[in-house]
């Protein structure tokens, strides 16, 4: 009876130590983070007094659709990140006899008040001739910069559609371009993206209030469908549209859409039957 | 699919005649048990069935079916199950007309459950005649014992021995079918002392396409199959003995006519330790003990086909372990049975389509999403004898039964359809039943009323997307289904004296939240060609009634005239008719026996099926009939018998199909078999 007590109490006591070891260890892991170590550097701009860095978090390159970029300057005399930087970007493509910009969003501060956040939609790849170029606006230390870098832009490895640029049936060009899910699931998905309209070459507003009709197919099994899809519909908080996209596996999925005004009237796509397997307007992904 | 060959009549039977041939006369010394089987002892006690399966110590020389015949054809000889044919191969057994989900089919009290959402895996596939000595066959909730069920249950009873001192033994069997070339090659070899028993068999079955009468080959219907086990037994003490199990079943090569894939591997590890004590705390008698597990893994294939739209692999795991304890008490007039029992069963599936176009990635999605059941249970039976040959039978279940989707990927797909869908589910399941019997000089009543209850399986909870070639329609399981339950109830009288045997009975169950597929038009089917999606839905209840007369006259001792008659409905709560119901059945035999001689001629056959849903995917199937005869004798060579049977099965090479052939796939035409059983004691 006596030596269970004490075996009891050997017990307890590396228990507790095992516990304690292991809240240490925990503890250890707080150090201080970088902001960007899950995001890839595309380009780093190094400037008299600061550099300028552009990172994405899914992308090692710039490529064609929406583009999310992350940027940070830092300040090499305090070595320092700057926050309030008042940034903007405006994209440019340089084609042989013309110019025209893309959509592109304005630019916040995340979570992180030195790191910044906006997107591009580039609609078309560069190549030997025509490239694309981002002028960056921006404050530091009271004074105003505007740096124009040129870049290059590339259609994504896989192939797949991302970004649809068109003339809608009321004579206006419109760029929708697939913004979400990143990483589909066998699931009803959260859907996301964007549509802006061209007003001119240089001017790419978010179209408020329309619909996008989703028709997700399978054309490598019978085109079918999947069922619970949501259309997407504007959300004036994130100037997104958002709906419900279900996939019911996994494997290449094309998905067909309309594109409806806040009227009514079809501004671009058509419905899938057995005679039309496929839509105009489609995004496509693989998982 | 099938393919008409005017070749056969003749040839084939000529041909198949110099097999039978060849093997009588390569195989000498060819031996074998002689199996005895068959039909119940008169008519039995409570309004279970059991049939005899391969026991030869324990049968006597009756008539009736071939030995080394197939579990699948012992259990369609039973009186109250019919056999759902796919194939040729792995027939899913129904009771009261009610199939797997509504039954508790069990190996030797085992759970164990098929890894196949296609159902072309039933749980009796998995054992085979080499391995059993007697199915129990219990209607409604006296197959509660075993588990909760619905329409019965099917208890398949291993082989034991009895610590004999009877040394060494041996037997060697061999079977030949000249339809399919169905060979069949069996041995077994056993040891047995007082204190210890070894008992280890194997038997092979591989059959080629079966033809249909009129000679039509039924392409896909070919199959093999290995079976081997070891069964031991340790005398503790007296009274006392540890038994274990273990059961290798491997079948490859399965063609499933009916279905569009066939399966290239089913294979089942079956394992138990018990534990047998004749008394406990000397108040218990027959207290056993069993703790099991088995494993299957199941993987269709459509590579043999051709013409497929897209090719699919379609394996499917299942896992359980389990354990139970009984014991009796007897107390004046109560004779209690008392068990705790419990099981934990994996379920897991998957589909993985290759896309024609190589550029594409796989498309993939989890049949079965790693379904996790734990169920444990109480029963307690009492059988009550009073005065003037009467007794009362009342047993109760009272279980709990949950489930757990354990896979992610799977959770989120069913997510799809059910946003709210929670992980785990609990449910508890009460059964109850009574009856009543009384004897009174010849006549026999008895009459009894049972409730139970039963929760979804794993395809009807969480199937997911699960094409069912029958109708047609890819279905989806609903995690939300209520439990199903079941009011039954039942009477019979018998008359028996020396010459002459009847029975009338009838049984009519009441089920409310009867669970069966519904269409729901707005979801589109994900296989190509389907005609749309059904969900698994509660109706708000079902009814099925069974009936059947049977009669016996042994106008002398050595003749045996038996008849049945059977006539069955199952409909909704809206009056449609319930598929697969059986339409008005019978089967007739006369069996002559003497002198180890014994020959029978039999007539089955069905009317009409007047009764079916096309909404179900169901034809109506014409009346039929078929005609068999076999011939048996017995020899003793050197002290050892040697057993011999043959005999022709649909004499008249009828082509003809039933209301529980799949997708009306003809049966079987002619068909001659030879069987040899050498043992040496």
């Amino acid at each position: 009876m006596k030596n269970l007590k004490y075996i009891a109490i050997a017990l307890i006591t590396i228990m507790t130590c095992i516990s304690c070891s292991k809240d240490d260890a925990d503890d250890n892991t707080e150090v201080e983070e970088n902001p960007m170590e899950d995001f890839s550097l595309l380009k780093e701009f190094d400037y008299d007094e600061h550099t300028l860095e552009v990172y994405s978090e899914n992308n090692t390159q710039f490529e064609i659709g929406y583009t999310p970029l992350y940027m940070r300057i830092k300040d090499k005399v305090s070595e320092k990140y700057v926050e309030n930087a008042d940034l903007s970007l405006k994209p440019m493509m340089h084609m042989e006899n013309m110019m025209h910009s893309s959509p592109v969003s304005p630019v916040v501060a995340t979570d992180n008040p030195t790191v910044y956040t906006g997107y591009v939609v580039f609609q078309m790849p560069g190549n030997a001739t025509e490239y694309w170029d981002i002028t960056f606006n921006y404050s530091l230390n009271g004074t105003e910069f505007s740096k124009t870098e040129r870049i290059d832009v590339v259609a994504p490895a896989d192939g797949l559609k991302r970004v649809n640029t068109f003339m809608g049936t009321d004579e206006t060009r419109y760029v929708l371009a697939y913004v979400g899910p990143v990483a589909p699931q066998v699931a009803l998905n959260d859907m996301t993206a964007v549509l802006h309209k061209m007003e001119t070459m240089m001017e790419f507003p978010v179209v408020e209030g329309y619909t996008v009709e989703i028709d997700p197919r399978m054309p490598g099994m019978g085109n079918h469908s999947s069922p619970n899809n949501v259309d997407l519909s504007y959300n004036g908080q994130t100037q997104m549209y958002a709906g419900k996209l279900s996939l019911s596996m996994t494997g290449y999925w094309k998905i067909n859409m309309k594109l409806v005004d806040d009227e009514g009237a079809v501004l671009k796509g058509e419905d899938v039957t057995d005679e039309n397997p496929e839509s105009s307007l489609y995004f496509e992904i693989e998982f | 699919m099938k393919t008409y060959n005017n070749g056969l009549g003749l040839p084939v039977a000529c041909r198949s005649l110099m097999l039978l041939l060849c093997v009588v006369v390569a195989v000498p010394v060819l031996q074998a048990q002689e199996q005895q089987l068959d039909s119940l002892p008169a008519f039995p006690v409570h309004l279970d069935e059991v049939v005899l399966i391969g026991n030869a110590k324990k049968l006597k020389h009756q008539t009736g079916q071939k030995p080394l015949a197939t579990l699948d054809e012992y259990l369609e000889g039973a009186q109250k199950v019919t056999m759902i044919k796919r194939g040729a191969y792995a027939w899913e057994p129904a009771l009261n007309n009610m199939t797997s989900e509504r039954l508790v089919v069990t190996i030797d009290g085992m759970q164990i459950f098929g890894a196949c959402t296609d159902k072309m895996d039933p749980v009796t596939s998995y054992v085979d005649v080499s391995n059993l000595a007697e199915a129990q066959i219990q209607s409604s909730q006296q197959g509660a014992q075993f588990g909760n069920t619905i329409g019965g249950g099917i208890n398949l009873s291993l082989q034991k021995n009895t610590f004999e001192n009877k040394g060494l033994s041996a037997t060697i069997e061999n079977a030949f079918e000249t339809n399919n070339n169905l060979r069949v090659v069996g041995a077994d070899v056993g040891f047995e002392s007082k204190r210890f028993y070894a008992n280890g068999d194997i038997l092979y079955r591989k059959a080629d396409n079966y033809y249909a009468g009129g000679g039509e080959e039924v392409e896909f219907s070919q199959y093999e199959k290995y079976n081997a086990s070891l069964q031991t037994g340790y005398k503790l003490a007296e009274g006392k003995k540890l038994l274990a199990s273990l059961i290798y079943d491997e079948a490859k090569d399965v063609g499933y006519p009916a279905l569009p894939m066939d399966v290239s591997l089913a294979r089942a590890v079956i394992a138990s330790v018990s534990l047998e004590q004749d008394s406990l705390l000397s108040m218990f008698g027959d207290w056993e003990t069993k703790l099991y597990y088995n494993t299957i893994k199941h993987v269709m294939d459509d590579t043999q086909r051709p013409n497929v739209p897209i090719h699919m692999d379609m394996p499917g795991w299942s896992e359980t372990a389990g354990m139970y304890s009984q014991a009796k008490y007897a107390a004046s007039k109560h004779v209690f049975t008392l068990k705790v029992d419990g099981y934990y069963n994996r379920s897991y599936a998957e589909m993985t389509m290759y896309p024609n176009n190589p550029n594409e990635p796989n498309m993939f999605m989890l049949t079965w999403p790693d379904v996790r059941t734990w169920n444990t249970g109480l029963y307690l039976e009492d059988v009550v004898s009073f005065k003037n040959d009467q007794s009362l039978l009342f047993s109760t279940r009272l279980g709990v039964h949950r489930n757990h989707i354990a896979d992610d990927f799977g959770f989120n797909s069913l997510t799809i359809f059910y946003p709210e869908l929670e992980r785990s589910q609990t449910r508890l399941l009460k059964s109850i039943s009574g009856e009543y019997k009384k004897s009174f000089n010849v006549f026999e009543v008895a009459f009894g009323a049972a409730y139970g209850e039963r929760a979804p399986s794993v395809s009807e909870g969480y199937g997911f997307y699960l094409f069912n070639s029958y109708d047609g329609f890819d279905y989806l399981g609903d995690p939300n289904l209520s439990t199903e339950a079941s009011m039954e109830t039942h009477a019979a009288i018998s008359y028996k004296e020396k010459q002459v045997e009847l029975k009338l009975e009838a049984n009519y169950f009441h089920l409310p939240n009867y669970i069966i597929g519904k269409v729901v038009p707005e979801f589109a089917p994900m296989t190509i060609g389907a005609n749309g999606v059904k969900v698994y839905t509660n109706l708000d209840y079902a009814q099925i009634f069974n009936t059947s007369l049977q009669a016996q006259w042994r106008p002398f001792n050595r003749l045996v005239l038996k008849a049945r008659v059977s006539w069955h409905r199952g409909t909704d709560n809206k009056g449609e008719n319930l598929p697969l119901i059986s339409p008005l059945a019978y089967k007739t035999s006369v069996a002559y026996s003497r002198n180890g001689y014994s020959g029978t001629v039999s007539v089955n056959g069905n009317a009409t099926q007047e009764h079916f849903n096309p909404a179900y995917g169901e034809k109506q199937t014409d009346a039929y009939n078929v005609v068999s005869a076999t011939f048996g004798k017995r020899f003793f060579v050197a002290g050892n018998s040697l057993y011999a049977k043959a005999g022709i099965e649909n004499i008249f090479d009828t082509n003809y199909t039933t209301f529980n052939d799949w997708n009306n796939i003809p049966q079987m035409g002619r068909n001659m078999f030879v069987t040899l059983s050498y043992s040496i004691n």
